[in-house]
């Protein structure tokens, strides 16, 4: 039995009276490709947002490495409302920022690029790794910390190499092409030092090429950062070609679990999201 | 490439600058104009890079520079007014026993003490700024953008009322103001004259600003200007480092107000309005939203023009015999505005831009003209 990295319990999202997500339980094992698929609104970035701290679940448990990064219960008006299952199933609340749940070891890239437009490829990479600074502000402005300043700058432009951006390091980022904004994403994701990768639809406006490009990409990132990924995605090729399991959600309920072959011929997904099956 | 010759100009020009402030200090007689104006300079400089560091670094947008610098004026005031000139400034309702006591017992303290009091002033009247943004930063930092504003306005105005408010005639004078604030101190046992000490204020400050925004804490209050959202999944915590940043900003802006009472050598609370905060908005806008040296440039600038270059609208003037209209007090405003309409057109992100000063750039645009020119 694989160790396993991120587990989510009972993990459901209200906003008023919409259940956005509904009694998910993913379970995540170390050095998998995990996949979240599910037609438009299915709910999937709204998990990704409260695994990673963007919002406070209605009700449920996130653990992420053996320790609970977030916890809740339906309370005060949305006792009223709930709409989920296991009301009463949980009594603690535990809430991180996005920014501690980070620092913990889980990284993310984001649907929409949300890479920082007016700076260079380089300082968008420098600015992750500021996450695992040891000095203080202090030390920093007046660099005393020379040693740890120029081995951000090294790590970054390593990393920066790996990924294969490395003669961009002074380019604005938004003047990238697709692509490669999609590349330094991922680059600055990993620039935090995760062990869990999560990606919201790493291929979206891709072409075809792109897109083997990347699914080989990602692959060869889990080998060399030993890491544990998981992703949202549409294109249903890079779903099937890299992930050891799919979960399935629609209308904010998971409506299947298994290996790509398992999902692929499970007639509920086929009805809900690939479409009407070929006679 | 050209980093040997960029530190030869720079240090060039530092040393000119310096030269120019020795000779102004030798030759203060009929230079009173340019040295008052270079002085105001100096101080609006730093609350402008201040002010920078929070709206243009870490996109912050707050109005709150002119309640700071009235915090560090009237600490630096209330502290520096010499016992034997308590009686005349506080002539309407009497000063507070423990402050008459407190003063009585500086004036008991060795010379060394002395000399470096204006310095301790200056510094106590910032750190209780910092204080004070500290604590209210936790709650208003919680707003964004116009909201931000909003509040931080409003706590500047409220700092306003509680220095004018008549129960604390006793500390602050009310509204009558405080006076007879001694000038600018002597730094490093006379080798730097007062008339030089506001510029090496201001100057020592706006650096370690610069470092601050060098190093790995600025870097990631551009981050969090860029995008907030990005910026927390990154790992940086959105509330510590905006109250880094909102704490600092105080903390210089603050002491810049305190020069500002040394400047100006009377203060009141009105000197403290809103319409200063603008001022320094201004100077921000027009050297750029995000360039420290922009931010440099226009505060001198604008007071300069404000202050100086354009006098002559404000008087009379006789052409040929024929008195021009629109040439009497208050034109010159009109032409100021005008002005600064006209930059912000052509500079639409403001003189830099987010750009920095460099030589390369300079000269860079001399050889262009040069090249078009021998090309036509």
């Amino acid at each position: 039995m694989d160790e396993i990295v991120l587990k989510t319990e009972h993990l459901t999202m209200q906003f008023g009276g919409v259940v956005a997500v509904d009694d998910l339980n993913i379970e995540i094992p170390k050095g998998h490709i995990t996949a979240l698929i599910g037609p438009n609104g299915a709910g999937k970035t709204t998990a990704f947002n409260v695994i990673t701290g963007g919002y406070v679940p209605t009700n449920g448990r996130v653990i992420f490495q053996g320790e609970i990064i977030g916890e809740n219960h339906p309370r005060a008006k949305m006792k009223k409302i709930y709409g989920g299952k296991d009301r009463s199933h949980f009594t603690r609340q535990v809430v991180n920022t996005p920014d501690k749940i980070t620092r913990l070891g889980m990284a993310r890239t984001f649907q929409n690029i949300r890479l920082f437009k007016d700076l260079t490829v380089f300082e968008n990479v420098l600015i992750a790794k500021h996450c695992r600074i040891n000095a203080g502000l202090l030390r920093a402005t007046f660099r005393l910390n020379r040693a740890e300043e120029r081995s951000m700058r090294d790590k970054s432009r390593e990393l920066l190499r790996t990924v294969g951006l490395e003669e961009h390091l002074d380019e604005k980022a938004s003047s990238l092409p697709y692509g490669k904004q999609r590349r330094l994403e991922i680059a600055r994701a990993l620039a935090t030092e995760p062990s869990l990768l999560l990606l919201d639809e790493p291929a979206a406006g891709m072409n075809p090429k792109e897109t083997e490009e990347l699914a080989s990409f990602i692959q060869s990132i889990k080998e060399s950062f030993s890491l544990t990924v998981f992703l949202i995605e549409h294109h249903m090729n890079l779903v099937m070609d890299i992930s050891d399991k799919i979960y399935v959600l629609d209308y904010g309920e998971t409506i299947a679990v298994g290996t790509a072959k398992e999902v692929q011929n499970n007639p509920a997904v086929i009805q809900a999201y690939l479409g009407v099956e070929e006679a | 490439m050209h980093t040997r010759r960029n530190t030869i100009l720079t240090i060039i020009s530092a040393a000119l600058l310096v030269g120019l402030l020795y000779w102004l200090h030798f030759n203060r007689t009929g230079n009173g104009m340019l040295i008052s104006i270079l002085q105001k300079s100096a101080i609006l400089a730093l609350v402008a890079v201040s002010m920078n560091l929070l709206n243009g670094f870490t996109g912050l947008f707050s109005l709150g520079q002119a309640g700071f610098m009235s915090i560090g004026a009237y600490v630096t005031a209330i502290l520096l007014i010499p016992v034997s000139s308590l009686e005349g400034v506080y002539y309407m309702s009497g000063v507070h026993p423990s402050i008459r006591v407190f003063k009585v017992f500086l004036g008991s303290l060795p010379p060394w003490f002395q000399s470096l009091y204006p310095f301790f002033a200056l510094i106590l009247g910032a750190s209780i700024a910092a204080i004070i943004a500290a604590i209210v930063g936790v709650a208003v930092l919680r707003l964004k953008s116009d909201y931000l504003a909003i509040a931080t306005l409003g706590l500047s105005e409220i700092i306003r009322a509680i220095f004018s408010s008549p129960q604390l005639d006793g500390v602050t004078n009310g509204s009558y103001g405080l006076n007879k604030i001694p000038g600018f101190p002597k730094m490093f046992g006379g080798l730097v004259p007062s008339l030089v000490t506001p510029f090496v204020i201001s100057a020592i400050c706006i650096m370690l600003i610069v470092m601050l925004i060098r190093s790995s804490y600025g870097r990631a209050f551009l981050a969090i200007r860029e995008d907030e959202i990005a910026a927390e999944a990154m790992g940086i915590s959105l509330f510590k480092h905006k109250s880094v940043s909102f704490i600092i900003s105080s903390f210089f802006s603050a002491l810049a107000g305190g020069l500002l009472a040394m400047y100006m050598r009377s203060i009141e609370a009105k000197t403290f309005s809103i319409a200063l905060t603008y001022d320094i908005l201004l100077i921000v806008v027009i050297g750029g939203i995000g360039s420290v040296t922009g931010s440099v440039l226009a505060s001198f600038l604008v007071t300069a023009s404000k202050e100086w270059w354009l006098r002559f609208f404000d008087q009379p003037l006789d052409l040929f015999g024929w008195q021009v209209p629109l040439f009497k007090t208050g034109f010159r405003m009109v032409i100021f505005s005008i002005l600064l309409m006209v930059v912000v057109l052509i500079y639409r992100r403001g003189l830099m831009g987010t750009n920095e000063f460099s030589w390369d750039r300079i000269l860079g645009r001399f050889k262009r003209r040069k090249n078009a020119k021998g090309g036509a």
